[in-house]
């Protein structure tokens, strides 16, 4: 073997398993939409999409949550998800998050991640980060502990245990108390907070777990109107670095936020496009408001 | 928005006991090793300061059943999952000390004969296999961690990996305590029947019965009450504790946390269970017998009660309770024998009702009161 067959060699190894640069644009970039390797626990987002559910049903002892949802986020985008009591937001939540197995149907995070095949924590640790509809912190431990315990690390029982936070991790727990206005909470059981509070610190967790992708269920429910002012802002200030879904029944809180808007009714999409749009819509009107 | 202020005083890790703590766990230290032995073995016995031979026997018994309190407490007052089976892993350690301490007879049983007496009045020729390694000491030390522990895992593994929680879990574990006690029962387990062990004779060859020894035993208790509740400490103030309190308070939130608790709850399950084997292995060679009745179903809620009366999670307490309980019926039962039981049920119910942080808990809640 000669030399240079050698070496050409191995460049065209170096070459196939060098990392792809994944451009992140809304078209998916179409130069760059064939030969690619896929690479387990990335996220592939070349293809314009971060979330992507197809036809997806559920049912609970014969109860039809979900039929035949499809619906498809891209990365960075901020989208609002409305519905009537029972459309199916919340299951539809769960089944992202692995908590409620479909009966069938598609789930994708990114374009080759099959999130039907994780668990709950695995999901978790794929970057998507879930608010409850009901706050959920660890009310026994401080403020600080609670957002120690969110931070993308290692998260399994050995690492735990000889866990100390560096430099860097206090500087970011400190960024994201600032962001979510609990620093002079620092030190209460989370327990003592109230509900707005919560609602905060719950979203703060989610912040500490960088996720590619937040689920927000009703995140604004319970907080004052400077509290949900403050959210907004927030939200708006994610949209571009994270992708969001948030659900909600406060339609001024909507409206400061939403640019696009899907509604769901009876476990499938009735329609999607601006506020406005949805609002104009005589279904959606049907829908909320009955003939 | 506010960006970052990074000049808040965020928290610091506190030191694994505070000075006033350190001073307390230097007395008790003290207390085991230097004070307990020379009142009780140089102190003559006339001397209102001697410590009698009952009370050490008392004591380290008590001292015993604190190390179960200990080890409930990481399991159900850390991680909120009630075991109501910790007796099987406290006596898994008691039989297989039992074995070894069977085998330490030698020739000087009734029989006179190599095989332990029970053996030789069912006619058995030989031991059976389970007992291949109980005349070596230090295959006996191991195993009194192994069994217990790989007992606890493969149940727990299964329990947990089944999300079997609450109630449900606490059943099981009863069931399983109880299941255990049906096999310890039968001739045929080849563990002594309902008769299990006693007449120990000897240990490492030395003899059993002398006051040295007794106090040797105490000593090694204590160290190892001691011992474990350092490392408990050492747990619960790590993240791996405050994980654990976090599966306690939201479960679901850990998971979406990306936490899987699967190798939590089986890691804490596991230790607390070893504690407890070694707590029984310590309390065999004291009291001189090992039965089934350690496996009572009654037992094992009895460390639950220690746990709760002490008060859960704050590790102090359940040893404060197993020793307030342990001390109540060891006269309550001589000066009272028939309100034991009576005595036993309300004082769970009075704690649960009016003490639910348990005495430490009313001590602190006292303390803070005094202080405002």
């Amino acid at each position: 073997m000669t030399p240079d067959l050698m070496e050409a060699g191995a460049q065209r190894y170096e070459k196939a398993h060098a990392p792809v640069q994944t451009g992140q644009t809304e078209s998916g970039g179409r130069s760059a939409g064939y030969g690619r390797l896929a690479q387990a626990g990335q996220v592939d987002t070349t293809h314009g999409r971060i979330l992507y559910l197809e036809d997806v049903h559920v049912s609970f002892d014969g109860f039809k949550a979900i039929q035949g949802l499809s619906l498809d986020i891209a990365p960075g985008e901020l989208r609002c998800v409305i519905g009537p009591n029972g459309a199916g937001k919340t299951t539809m939540m769960d089944i992202i998050t692995g908590k409620t197995r479909p009966d069938r149907g598609t789930v994708f995070f990114g374009s080759t991640i099959d999130l039907l095949r994780h668990r709950e924590a695995e999901i978790a640790a794929l970057g998507i980060g879930r608010k409850f509809q009901k706050p959920t912190v660890f009310e026994q431990l401080s403020v600080f502990e609670n957002l120690e315990l969110a931070l993308a690390t290692d998260k399994r029982v050995g690492p735990s245990m000889r866990f100390a936070l560096n430099g860097e991790q206090r500087d970011r727990i400190a960024e994201v108390l600032a962001t979510i206005h609990l620093t002079e909470h620092v030190r209460r059981p989370a327990g003592l907070l109230s509900h707005g509070q919560k609602q905060w610190l719950e979203i703060g967790m989610l912040l500490m777990q960088e996720p590619k992708l937040l689920l927000l269920d009703e995140p604004v429910a319970g907080m004052t109107d400077e509290e949900t002012a403050r959210t907004a802002e927030l939200f708006l200030s994610l949209k571009g670095r994270h992708s969001l879904m948030v659900v909600e029944h406060d339609m001024a809180f909507i409206r400061a936020i939403a640019e696009k808007v899907t509604v769901l009714c009876e476990g499938s999409v009735l329609a999607e496009g601006t506020l406005d749009e949805v609002q104009a819509d005589e279904r959606v009107i049907e829908v909320y408001l009955g003939r | 928005m506010t960006t970052s202020s990074v000049s808040v005083a965020l928290p610091t890790p506190g030191p694994l006991l505070t000075r006033t703590g350190w001073s307390a766990f230097m007395v008790a230290l003290l207390v085991v090793c230097a004070l307990a032995p020379v009142l009780n073995l140089l102190v003559p016995e006339g001397s209102a300061f001697h410590l009698s031979d009952h009370l050490v026997g008392l004591l380290g018994k008590i001292m015993c059943f604190a190390i179960c309190a200990l080890a409930m407490d990481l399991i159900w007052g850390y991680t909120g999952i009630l075991s109501l089976g910790h007796g099987l892993f406290f006596a898994l350690g008691g039989y297989v000390m039992g074995m070894y301490l069977m085998r330490q007879i030698g020739t000087d049983g009734h029989y006179k004969s190599e095989l332990p007496d029970f053996m030789v009045f069912l006619d058995w020729k030989e031991l059976p296999w389970h007992w291949a390694l109980s005349d070596s000491f230090v295959a006996t030390l191991l195993l009194i961690v192994l069994v217990p522990g790989l007992v606890a895992f493969v149940f727990g593994y299964f329990a947990f990996r089944s999300r079997i929680k609450g109630v449900y879990f606490s059943i099981i574990t009863q069931a399983l305590v109880y299941a255990a006690l049906l096999l310890f029962f039968r001739n045929e387990t080849g563990l002594g029947g309902n008769n299990g062990f006693t007449d120990f004779k000897r240990i490492l060859g030395m003899p059993l019965a002398t006051p040295g020894m007794r106090m040797a035993l105490f000593v090694i208790t204590g160290l190892t009450l001691l011992g474990f509740y350092l490392w408990a400490r050492w747990l619960v103030g790590s993240k791996f504790g405050r994980v654990l309190q976090a599966i306690r308070d939201a479960e679901s939130r850990v998971m979406f946390c990306g936490y899987n608790p699967l190798p939590y709850k089986l890691a804490i399950w596991t230790i607390s269970a070893v504690m407890c084997g070694v707590a029984g292995a310590l309390y065999v060679p004291q009291v001189g017998i090992i039965n089934p009745s350690e496996l009572s179903p009654a037992n094992s809620i009895e460390i639950a009660v220690w746990a709760a009366v002490g008060g859960r999670a704050t590790l102090l307490g359940p040893i404060v309770g197993a020793f307030l309980v342990n001390g109540a019926k060891s006269w309550l039962t001589v000066a009272f024998p028939e309100f034991w039981l009576y005595f036993l049920g309300a004082l769970f119910i009075a704690v649960t009702l009016w003490m639910p942080q348990g005495v430490v808990g009313l001590v602190k809640k006292l303390k803070s009161k005094g202080q405002a």
